[in-house]
């Protein structure tokens, strides 16, 4: 073919609209513009560089998921600096402390890093400026900085002309620094281009599997199919004489609690992946399981439902909920359940690594490449600064790649075999050596007045924590309540939330949304059962439970602090308004109260951000449940790119049906019983609603979270449409044990 | 030896006549556009063209593929589904994307103005966790030059 693909990939940049910004390369060793090595033009930090020819290269250090961040950042920052976008490049961090926190994790990059980012831009800015007023010898107050030059009236001198006198000058304290108003923020609240879409629709984008080096082995890893299992002993002769198979390596043992340590096992080494696949097929491996191998998913969930039915921990207190529930007119009360959820993203884990002369290079699909560096360090016994982590793009993550434990099993493995590797996950392995989402039943209790008034609430809740796959302990941690048990915003008189007990026997690990999957789905069906007991419309029953605009102070919420994702009160408050805001607009939206359709609501504040959904649902051909529309509106503050942030929350509806419909990893003898997807399930496009509408409020507001909090309303939404249909409740997932769907 | 066309140029492979395509692809040609993500097919992100047909090349073997005419992502040349996919910003992580949008250029060569079950039929194989179907079902109508509602 005569034409290269840099040029056909340059005709796809050139459809779209002037003003975008072009992607770099794909994430890999070439030297950074970032280096100290490269220091001519202007640097002011680690972010920003506009070199002498005017070339701006803005590094992005938060890793790209779907979510957007390699689209979004640069331009906002190019619409601080001034810059023209199509003069931008954008350049993907390696893992490195002098970026700040890079995990990509908490629905946190923009919301996080808004102000100091565009700073950084600002800060380039400002030196650009005053560069420029040195030449014109002018005040600096007078010029200004747009379209890659700063301007005195109609006199310009271009970013390129200014970048070396401006990087000789002093950089300026950041409080000498002004951001720009938001009426110059061009790019703020706009449907951004996708950089890196003619990447991805070529195949060039380059994901962790994609990393090939030269002399390079791949290893497929038999791991003990129990956590905490062991390798009592194996026989590789089968395995090795497999054509290709090179090497037989065990991996080294974890210990309790397993955080990111590699899983143990036995790793098959082979020229090609179909040869190490083949190689573990035939390996003879004899397993202590442990004691994790009488974890049986049906008998757990009979203790938890026992654990919920005592009193536990109190987590929150307001007034007396059991002289309200004494004295009540009538008691409500539902227990809930949902499952271990799996990560299953379309990429199983997969990282390249290479070890030479005491230090270990990896390439690898993680959300957090500093904490790859340190388990990496620690497994391999070397310091951190002999270690490097490229980020690739992610195909897909979801918190499953924030956790190392494939990077350094590739670490380990390339020191051992001295060559290259890159470890390769199977479905299967990714299916059974997940860090699950915690397995969750709640009690829902709440006291009627002679009225009908809710006069009390009281909520139970029975999960494993994520910190016992780190540390011995002893129940949920704040930051583990504040997912929708001690933020919920409820005006009811009396109000008391309990922990019950719930060990772990899997890793549990953080997925998208987290325990606000769960405590969202109890909380928003239960409060669609308290409308229905009531005789009231649900969307006017859930508006008097969260009652009048407010913000709710931590004495009304009955707990004496609030982690509120790392935000303060006073940037972030709980605010009833929002939440009613955003029930108003999805409702409105949908028609609600016009007859003829089912539609089930629910809403949810998670990671600062205020979500309501409502679905219609329909019975198909077969008479089972299908979702045939939905709406969503979100209130996440200043949104800077509208179109990922529809496209996140169209995702997030399509991600929560597929806990609502088909979610759920379930164990048997301590095994995971799902192993690829014909037993673990997702929606398919015939599944998918024919609309999402998704209305994003226009806010000037500090942003909040955009990943996640699209997720957690869904599936209540979805259980209180299905209620609305057919008068059966769901207070299990999935739908799919009920045999609805 | 097994010879095939792979993309309009002849590849000469000397490999295990079982091994799956989508690893020949991969590991020995170095075309890593095609994706594995279940090696059962049941998540369509291998899928490549054999001689126009859609298959999963991850239960493929390379020997079934002797003397046949292999097309991947690579192969695709500014094709109207890669330029809708662009515009209309489909992709979300984009790992499922090469196995969607070659799933659709066999629907698209076969049935040039598919209607919406027709998309749903031909898609239902391609998993995408990000959930940009309602996406790509507009981005195949766009491609195909109908209206997009």
């Amino acid at each position: 073919m005569a034409i290269t693909r840099r040029e056909f990939v340059g005709g796809l940049f050139l459809s779209f609209a002037a003003g975008r910004v072009f992607a770099d390369e794909p994430p890999g060793a070439k030297p950074k513009t970032s280096d100290p090595a490269s220091t001519a033009g202007l640097q002011p930090n680690v972010f920003v560089h506009v070199a002498s020819d005017g070339q701006v290269t803005i590094v992005c250090a938060r890793s790209e998921m779907g979510q957007g961040v390699r689209s979004t950042i640069p331009a906002l920052m190019a619409d601080e600096l001034g810059a023209d976008p199509s003069r931008v490049r954008i350049e993907q961090a390696d893992g490195d402390k002098r970026y700040g926190d890079q995990n990509t994790d908490g629905s946190s990059s923009i919301r996080n890093a808004y102000d100091d980012l565009r700073r950084a831009a600002a800060t380039a800015r400002v030196m650009l400026v005053a560069a420029a007023a040195q030449r014109w010898k002018v005040s600096p107050g007078s010029l200004e900085a747009h379209d890659h030059a700063v301007w005195n009236g109609r006199r310009s001198l271009t970013f390129g002309e200014l970048a070396d006198a401006a990087g000789k000058l002093p950089v300026p304290k950041a409080e000498d620094v002004k951001l720009r108003p938001r009426k110059e923020m061009a790019h703020v609240y706009q449907p951004l281009p996708l950089v890196d879409g003619p990447a991805i629709v070529t195949g060039a984008a380059k994901f962790g599997a994609d990393v090939r080096l030269d002399g390079m082995l791949i290893a497929v890893i038999a791991r003990p199919p129990v956590a905490g299992g062991k390798v009592v002993s194996f026989d590789a002769r089968r395995a090795l004489a497999v054509p290709g198979v090179k090497r037989v390596i065990a991996m080294p043992e974890p210990k309790a609690p397993f955080a990111f340590q590699p899983w143990g096992g036995v790793a098959v080494l082979a020229d090609n992946t179909w040869a190490a696949m083949r190689g573990r097929s035939e390996l003879d491996v004899k397993w202590d399981l442990g004691a994790n191998a009488s974890y049986d998913s049906d008998s757990y969930r009979r203790e938890l439902s026992a654990s919920v039915h005592a009193p536990g921990k109190p987590a929150r207190n307001v007034g007396d909920v059991d002289a309200a529930l004494a004295t009540a007119a009538r008691v409500v009360e539902a227990e809930y359940h949902v499952p271990h959820l799996a990560h299953v993203p379309m990429e199983p884990p997969a990282a390249v690594a290479r070890f030479a002369d005491g230090a270990c290079e990896v390439w690898a699909s993680t959300q957090n490449p500093q904490a790859a560096r340190t388990e990496i360090a620690r497994v391999l016994g070397i310091p951190e600064e002999k270690t490097t982590c490229h980020v690739t793009f992610l195909g897909g993550a979801f918190g499953r790649k924030s956790k190392a434990d494939f990077v350094s099993e590739a670490a380990f493995l390339a020191r051992e075999a001295g060559t290259p590797v890159r470890v390769q996950w199977t479905r299967e392995d990714d299916l059974r050596h997940d860090y699950y989402n915690a397995v969750n039943t709640q009690l829902l209790t709440a006291a009627l007045d002679g009225q009908g008034k809710v006069i009390a609430w009281r909520q139970r809740t029975a999960f494993p924590p994520i910190a016992s796959t780190f540390k011995a302990v002893a129940g949920p941690a704040e930051g583990d309540l504040q997912q929708g048990v001690t933020d919920l915003a409820l005006a009811i008189p009396n109000v008391r939330a309990e922990t019950c007990d719930a060990a772990a026997h899997v890793r549990i690990g953080w997925l998208r949304s987290v325990y606000n999957i769960f405590h969202a789905f109890a909380a928003g069906s239960f409060m669609d059962e308290l409308a229905h007991a009531r005789g009231l419309d649900p969307r006017e029953a859930l508006l008097e439970m969260i009652g009048p605009p407010r913000i709710v102070t931590l004495a009304e919420l009955g707990v004496s602090k609030l982690p509120n994702y790392g935000a303060t009160m006073e940037k972030h408050p709980i605010d009833t308004g929002r939440l009613r805001g955003v029930i108003e607009r999805a409702t409105k939206m949908s028609g609600w109260g016009r007859r003829g359709r089912a539609l089930g609501l629910a809403a949810h504040r998670s990671f600062l951000t205020y979500v309501a959904v409502v679905v219609s649902v329909v019975r198909n051909g077969s008479g089972k449940i299908a979702v045939d529309e939905a709406w969503l509106a979100a209130d996440a503050g200043t949104v800077v790119n509208l179109e990922r942030a529809r496209t996140q929350m169209e995702g997030a509806v399509i991600f929560g049906m597929s806990h609502a419909f088909f979610g759920g990893a379930t164990m048997k003898g301590g095994i995971t019983e799902q192993t690829n997807f014909h037993e673990y399930r997702l929606v398919r496009m015939p599944d998918a609603p024919r609309k999402i509408h998704v209305d994003i409020v226009e806010s000037d507001g500090p942003p909040c979270g955009i990943g996640e909090p699209g997720v957690p309303p869904v599936a209540p939404a979805i259980a209180n449409a299905v209620f609305a249909l057919t008068g059966q409740r769901i207070r299990e997932l999935p739908l799919m044990r009920a045999g609805i769907v | 030896m097994i010879r095939l066309s792979v993309n309009g140029t002849m590849r000469e492979l000397d490999v295990d006549p079982e091994m799956p395509l989508l690893w020949a692809l991969r590991d020995v040609l170095g075309l890593t556009g095609t994706k594995y993500g279940c090696g059962q097919a049941l998540c369509g992100a291998c899928t490549v063209h054999l001689d126009g047909e859609v298959v999963r090349s991850c239960v493929t073997p390379v020997a079934r593929a002797a003397g046949k005419s292999v097309t991947t992502i690579e192969g695709l040349y500014d094709h109207p589904l890669q330029r809708a996919w662009c515009d209309m910003a489909v992709p979300q992580c984009g790992f499922c994307q090469s196995g969607q949008i070659m799933t659709a250029a066999a629907l698209l060569a076969q049935n040039p103005k598919p209607r919406d079950q027709d998309i749903d039929q031909s898609l239902a194989g391609n998993l995408c966790r990000c959930g940009t179907y309602l996406h790509i079902r507009a981005a195949v109508k766009r491609a195909a030059g109908m209206p997009e509602e």
